[in-house]
C-alpha cells in the first residue's frame, strides 16, 4: 500500500515528512477539532501513525515506526482523540464481579441506527458494495488490533483470547481466516482485495472505527478498554451479520459471497461468551481497578460504530454515496 | 469466570470434553466431541469450541446464533436450576 492522500494541513505535513528518510519531522498543531469522529485530517493523520505498526507503506521507510518526533506528533493528535473518547464513552463504577451483566445491559440500552436493517431489506448492490469497500478497511486486517492484548494479560484471560483469535485466524487453515472470508465477498462484489485499497475513500468516521482500537491496543495502559472494546463488538456480532447475509443473498449473492457473514453468525455466538464473560469478566477480577475501563472500551466501540452507521444510512437517504469522491461505479 | 479455564493437570485437560452453561447464554462445548444429526449424520461446525442453543430459538440449532438477546432469555450461568 501507499501511502494515502493528506486532508489537511497535519496529514500533509506527516505524509510529506514519511516520503523522505526518516529525521526529525515537525506537524503543525491541530486546530480546534469540535468533531473528532468526523475531522478528516486528524482520522487520517492518526490511522497513517498507526498503520506504521502493522504493514507500513511501500513508500514509507519502515524505521519511521519508532522515529521519537514522530511518536510526540502522534501522542498530540492522540490526546485530541482521547478526550474525545472519554466524552462519548463516560466513566461508569461497576464492581469487578458486574462486568459481564454491565457488558450485556451497555449493548442491550445501545441505540444506534438499524445498519443492517437497511442492508438487509433496502439496500441497492451498490450501496451494498460501498457498505463491504469501507469495511475492509477494517476486515482487511480483522482481529489484527484486538493481538496486542494477548501478551499483556495472564493465565484464564489469555486463553479466553486466544480461543477467540484463534477463530479469528482461522484456526490454522489460511482459508478459513476471516480476513480471507471477507476478501471472496469483495471479490464476489467486484471490489478491489488489496489492503488498503479503499483508504484513500474512506471517510473519517471509516478510519475512527480502527483508530479507536489502534489506540488500545497500542497502549497497555489501555488493555482493560481493548478487551471491553473486543467484547462489545462480538457481542453487536451475531444478530447484525445475520442481516447482512441475508441482504446479500436478496442482492444475488451465493454462499461464497455470504460465508464471511454467516460464519460470523455461528463464530461469534461463541466468541460473545468468552469475551464477556471469560476475558472481560476475568480480566476485571484480576484488575479490579480497571474494571470500568472494560465498560468505557465497549462504550467507545459502540458509540463510533453507530457514527459509522449514521453517515452511511445519511448518505444513502440523501441518494449520495457514502465514499470520499465519487462512487464506486465510476472508478474502475 | 467457566470452571473449564480452571487450572488442571494437562493429562486430563486433554481428555476431558467440558460443557459449560453461560448465563442468559448458549452452551458451549469444548475439547474431544463430536456433534450429530438425529438421523447419526455428523455436523462439522469448523471451529473447536462450539455454541449450542439453548433458548430454543435459534435459527441454526444446534448451533446458537444470538437470538437469546432479541428474546429476554434468562438462565443461570452457575447452579442448577430448580
Amino acid at each position: 500500500m501507499l501511502l494515502p492522500q493528506p486532508r489537511g494541513p497535519v496529514s500533509a505535513a506527516l505524509t510529506g515528512a514519511l516520503l523522505r528518510t526518516p529525521g526529525p519531522l515537525s506537524v503543525p498543531p491541530l486546530d480546534a477539532v469540535p468533531d473528532a469522529v468526523h475531522d478528516e485530517d486528524l482520522q487520517l493523520a492518526l490511522w497513517i501513525c498507526y498503520e506504521l505498526h502493522y504493514r507500513g507503506f511501500d513508500d514509507v521507510d519502515d524505521s519511521w515506526e519508532w522515529e521519537p518526533s514522530l511518536l510526540a506528533a502522534r501522542a498530540a493528535l492522540e490526546r485530541v482523540w482521547i478526550a474525545h473518547l472519554r466524552e462519548i464513552g463516560p466513566a461508569q463504577r461497576v464492581e469487578p464481579d458486574g462486568v459481564a451483566g454491565a457488558l450485556a445491559r451497555l449493548v442491550d440500552e445501545d441505540d444506534g441506527p438499524s445498519l443492517a436493517g437497511y442492508l438487509q431489506r433496502t439496500a441497492t448492490r451498490e450501496q451494498f458494495r460501498e457498505f463491504v469497500a469501507l469495511r475492509s478497511v477494517y476486515h482487511l486486517k480483522e482481529a489484527d488490533p484486538h493481538s496486542w492484548a494477548i501478551p499483556r494479560l495472564e493465565g484464564a484471560t489469555k486463553a479466553a483470547l486466544v480461543e477467540i483469535q484463534n477463530d479469528e485466524y482461522g484456526g490454522g487453515r489460511a482459508d478459513r481466516m476471516h480476513s480471507e472470508l471477507f476478501r471472496s465477498t469483495m471479490r464476489a462484489l467486484d471490489l478491489d482485495d488489496t489492503y488498503g485499497h479503499y483508504v484513500d475513500r474512506a471517510p473519517a468516521v471509516t478510519l475512527a472505527v480502527t483508530n479507536v482500537i489502534s489506540l488500545f491496543g497500542l497502549h497497555r495502559r489501555f488493555s482493560g478498554a481493548l478487551v471491553g472494546h473486543l467484547a462489545a463488538f462480538e457481542m453487536t456480532s451475531s444478530l447484525p451479520n445475520r442481516r447482512y447475509g441475508n441482504g446479500l443473498r436478496r442482492l444475488g449473492g451465493d454462499a461464497v459471497a455470504t460465508r464471511f457473514y454467516d460464519e460470523h453468525v455461528e463464530a461469534d455466538a461463541v466468541h460473545e461468551q468468552v469475551a464477556a464473560h471469560d476475558l472481560c469478566g476475568g480480566y476485571a477480577i484480576q484488575h479490579p481497578e480497571a474494571a470500568s475501563e472494560v465498560l468505557f472500551g465497549a462504550a467507545c466501540c459502540l458509540a463510533v460504530e453507530a457514527e459509522f452507521g449514521r453517515h452511511l444510512l445519511d448518505s444513502w437517504q440523501r441518494r449520495g454515496s457514502a465514499l470520499r469522491g465519487d462512487d464506486l461505479a465510476h472508478v474502475a | 469466570m467457566s470452571p473449564d479455564r480452571k487450572a488442571e493437570t494437562p493429562a486430563a485437560a486433554e481428555v476431558r470434553t467440558t460443557i459449560t452453561s453461560y448465563e442468559d447464554g448458549p452452551l458451549l462445548v469444548r475439547g474431544d466431541f463430536e456433534l450429530r444429526t438425529h438421523s447419526g449424520e455428523v455436523i462439522n461446525p469448523g471451529r473447536a469450541t462450539v455454541a449450542l442453543c439453548r433458548c430454543g430459538l435459534s435459527l441454526i440449532k444446534p448451533l446458537c446464533d444470538g437470538t437469546h438477546k432479541s428474546a429476554k432469555f434468562h438462565a443461570s450461568g452457575g447452579d442448577r436450576e430448580r
